[in-house]
């Protein structure tokens, strides 16, 4: 099908070059003023114009870059930070000029008519979408033309000097005929151009459509309308999104956390009130608390079914109570170590309020579970109130894996759980494994600790078992097993595990899973 | 029996009335009973009873596989103030890990806790606090028969329907330096409304009970 735009909408491309080094340096994950890059899959796909003037360029290889620019400061590619990054800069060109679609971060098409009527031309257009990027200090280049493509040609070929490339109406065609077929941005099509001799878009263009029809196929035909200066894309706007986040500050500081819940309430009620109106209910929040000593603490929660006004507050309460939030040495209790200067509210997850409503006879079982277990950990906490699951590892307390209720268990769990683990203990389990090892003492008919020769065999049989550690009280050892080896990655320090086990039953009757670690006995689990 | 009303006596006698009264609170057969594992079926032939409380000594297995019988049927359970509860052999059990709550450690608000979670579970398991006035004791029962919901403790419970005592067991398949666990026999002996009686029960190879046989005793 053969495109024609018989009356082109000129668009206008803002492009903010080296998009992704920028979104690094407003989120802190670069430094400015210093060569640095950003990294996508081994090879710089952005660099500052410091490294740049160390002869470093896109596509090199990082350690080639580095040989070039011994300082150079590299941190990985992230999408999400380039397009978080990028939405004060919309918003901020939305104020200006609305009507902003975003091709990808970096990039941004305007329909240039409404914008270049408003101020008076399609310049002075461009000096508005210009001077709202100066506002928030990033660099940007504007080209205006009968085509988004054209458009986005134009914005690159512009420099830090003459910011701004005006086409006039009729000549894209004239201004694209010198690129090479590369700007098309489809690799295979370009490849096979410049195998059968075309390498500007000028040439490409000059190719009957119908023919380009027949040989390129429906793909072929669009970049054969973009070579021509006739963009079949039109500017589509987005719509703003609405605000969903809440933030409250306070002045003075709360230090404490009463206090602070009680005047959270209000805008706890906004957030989860503001969510409903788009019809949405949030699922995951994050929360996120700065206080005066300018320390932020930040968590995600998720919640089973969805975050209520309370279930926010209680979230907040839980992240000042939690120890891990806490400095070490402040009181975990009501009072803080610094006042809470402010509290923000983000929807990490948000979910249709449709899939979320009420069945008509109230999925009543469920619901109530839910909120019984709420209350419990309100009132203990949120870590009070588990769910097990079982996981992987040769240890039984590393096999028992035990989650808040609310939080999602951690990816790869089953996964784990399912793998061989060589070691494992044949069924039956034991009920009862305590949560911290037991220090015991298993001793020979000479009193004294059994131990394992460097061949792992035992060096004399067990006769006494002393469960408290206590060699006095000891208790006769009537049958046993082992010593079964567990062996783990002997060259990690932290995961490291050289220990044997035991089965014994002991003259009164119970019967115990002993770990022989190194020198130590110690009580793993107990069959009872 | 007569009784001389000396103070001694009194008290004596309010005890007695009272476990009159609980029998025959226990006789109540209308409300349908929670399910037990088959090998449990003949010691506790109506199943575990909605709001009572039963009391088992001396084996967390036997606790498992008490609470396995209702988690089969589909109903949520809860354990509370038992850190060391084994989670694999409570899945061995059969035991819905997608239906069990744990709390680990209910702290100083043992009865609110537990009152708390009857309210919401099925059947809840928990180890007796270290001390529990029979005030307290009867409030949280009457909250038990009021919800429906059925209270395991792990030690000494007053008022219990039924005292599941765990006399000894024997582990077989280990032996001297060979060999490892393989199925558990428990000596029960069980207080059910007054009769006692005595069996042995298997908790056979891979976790699931099997019933091998009952001595029925005095």
């Amino acid at each position: 099908m053969l495109i024609r735009v018989d009356s082109p909408v000129r668009a206008l491309v803002a492009w903010f070059p080296d998009w992704p080094l920028v979104a690094a340096r407003l989120a802190d994950d670069l430094p400015s003023n210093v060569p640095a890059a950003v990294i996508g899959q081994g090879v710089i796909a952005a660099c500052s114009a410091e490294a740049r003037l160390e002869g470093v360029v896109r596509g090199l290889r990082l350690r080639e870059a580095q040989t070039r620019c011994p300082d150079l400061v590299a941190c990985p590619v992230d999408p999400v930070r380039d397009a978080r990054e990028f939405e004060p800069i919309i918003t901020s060109l939305e104020e200006r000029t609305p009507g902003v679609e975003v091709l990808r971060p970096g990039l941004c098409a305007i329909r240039a008519r409404g914008a270049a009527r408003y101020y008076g031309g399609e310049e002075a257009a461009a000096g508005a979408v210009l001077e709202s990027a100066d506002s928030l200090g990033v660099e940007a280049r504007v080209g205006i033309a009968d085509s988004v493509f054209a458009a986005e040609q134009a914005a690159r070929s512009t420099t830090e000097l003459s910011a701004v490339l005006v086409l006039p109406p009729g000549s894209s065609k004239d201004f694209l005929t010198p690129f090479p077929v590369d700007v098309l941005g489809q690799a295979k099509l370009a490849s096979l151009l410049k195998r059968l001799g075309i390498r500007t878009l000028g040439s490409f263009a000059d190719l009957p459509a119908t023919d380009v029809l027949a040989r390129f196929g429906a793909a072929g035909i669009n970049a054969h309308a973009l070579a021509n200066g006739q963009d079949p894309r039109i500017v589509v706007p987005r719509t703003p999104p609405r605000k969903l986040d809440h933030s409250v500050d306070f002045e003075p500081g709360l230090d404490r956390v009463d206090q602070l819940a009680f005047q959270l309430r209000a805008t706890a009620d906004a957030f989860v009130a503001g969510l409903q109106t788009e019809g949405l209910v949030c699922t995951e929040l994050k929360v996120l608390i700065t206080d005066e000593a300018g320390s932020r603490s930040e968590r995600t929660w998720g919640h089973p079914r969805h975050f209520t006004a309370p279930d926010v507050v209680d979230r907040v309460r839980w992240q000042l109570q939690s120890p891990s939030s806490a400095p070490a040495g402040s009181g975990v209790g009501s009072g803080l170590s610094s006042p809470v200067t402010r509290v923000e509210f983000l929807p990490g997850r948000v979910d249709s309020i449709a899939h979320h409503g009420r069945a008509l006879f109230g999925d009543g079982a469920e619901e109530q579970i839910h909120h019984g277990l709420t209350r419990i950990q309100s009132m203990l906490g949120h870590e009070a109130v588990v769910v097990p699951a079982i996981s992987g590892g040769r240890l039984l307390s590393e096999r028992r894996r035990l989650v808040p209720w609310g939080d999602a268990l951690p990816a790869g769990t089953t996964g784990l759980a399912a793998r061989p683990w060589p070691g494992r203990l044949p069924d039956p389990q034991p009920a009862t494994v305590f949560a911290s090892l037991i220090p015991v003492l298993l001793l020979d008919a000479n009193r004294e600790k059994v131990s394992t020769d460097h061949r792992g065999g035992l060096k004399a049989p067990p006769k006494w078992f002393c469960p408290t550690g206590d060699p006095v009280r000891r208790r006769a050892v009537t049958r046993w097993a082992g010593p079964w080896p567990l062996r783990q990655r002997w060259w990690d320090a932290v995961h490291k595990l050289e220990a044997d086990r035991f089965q014994l039953v002991d003259g009164d009757g119970e019967a115990w899973l002993l770990l022989l670690d190194g020198q130590d006995w110690w009580a793993e689990a107990r069959y009872d | 029996m007569p009784h001389s009303l000396t103070s001694a006596s009194t008290a004596s006698l309010r005890d007695d009335l009272q476990a009159k009264i609980h029998l025959m609170q226990g006789k109540r057969g209308s409300e349908r009973s929670l399910p037990v594992l088959p090998s449990l079926r003949r010691l506790l032939p109506g199943g575990l009873r909605p709001g009572a409380a039963y009391s088992i000594q001396g084996s967390m297995s036997l606790a498992m596989a008490l609470l396995a019988g209702p988690s089969l049927d589909g109903s949520w359970c809860g354990v509370a103030g038992l850190p060391d509860f084994g989670v694999e052999a409570a899945a061995g059990f059969g035991i819905a890990l997608d239906r069990l709550v744990l709390v680990p450690d209910p702290g100083a608000s043992w009865t609110p806790v537990i009152a708390a979670m009857a309210d919401v579970l099925s059947v809840v398991l928990a180890c007796a606090p270290g001390k529990v006035a029979p005030a307290e004791a009867a409030r949280l029962g009457a909250r038990l028969r009021e919800r429906s919901s059925t209270l395991l403790v792990l030690g000494p419970w007053p008022q219990s329907e039924a005292v599941l005592q765990v006399n000894g067991y024997e582990w077989a398949g280990l032996g001297e330096g060979h060999g490892h666990f393989a199925r558990q026999e428990l000596e029960l002996e069980i207080a059910l409304r007054g009769n006692t009686r005595r069996a042995s029960i298997d908790l056979a190879g891979n976790g699931t009970v099997e019933l091998s046989r009952h001595r029925m005793g005095a």
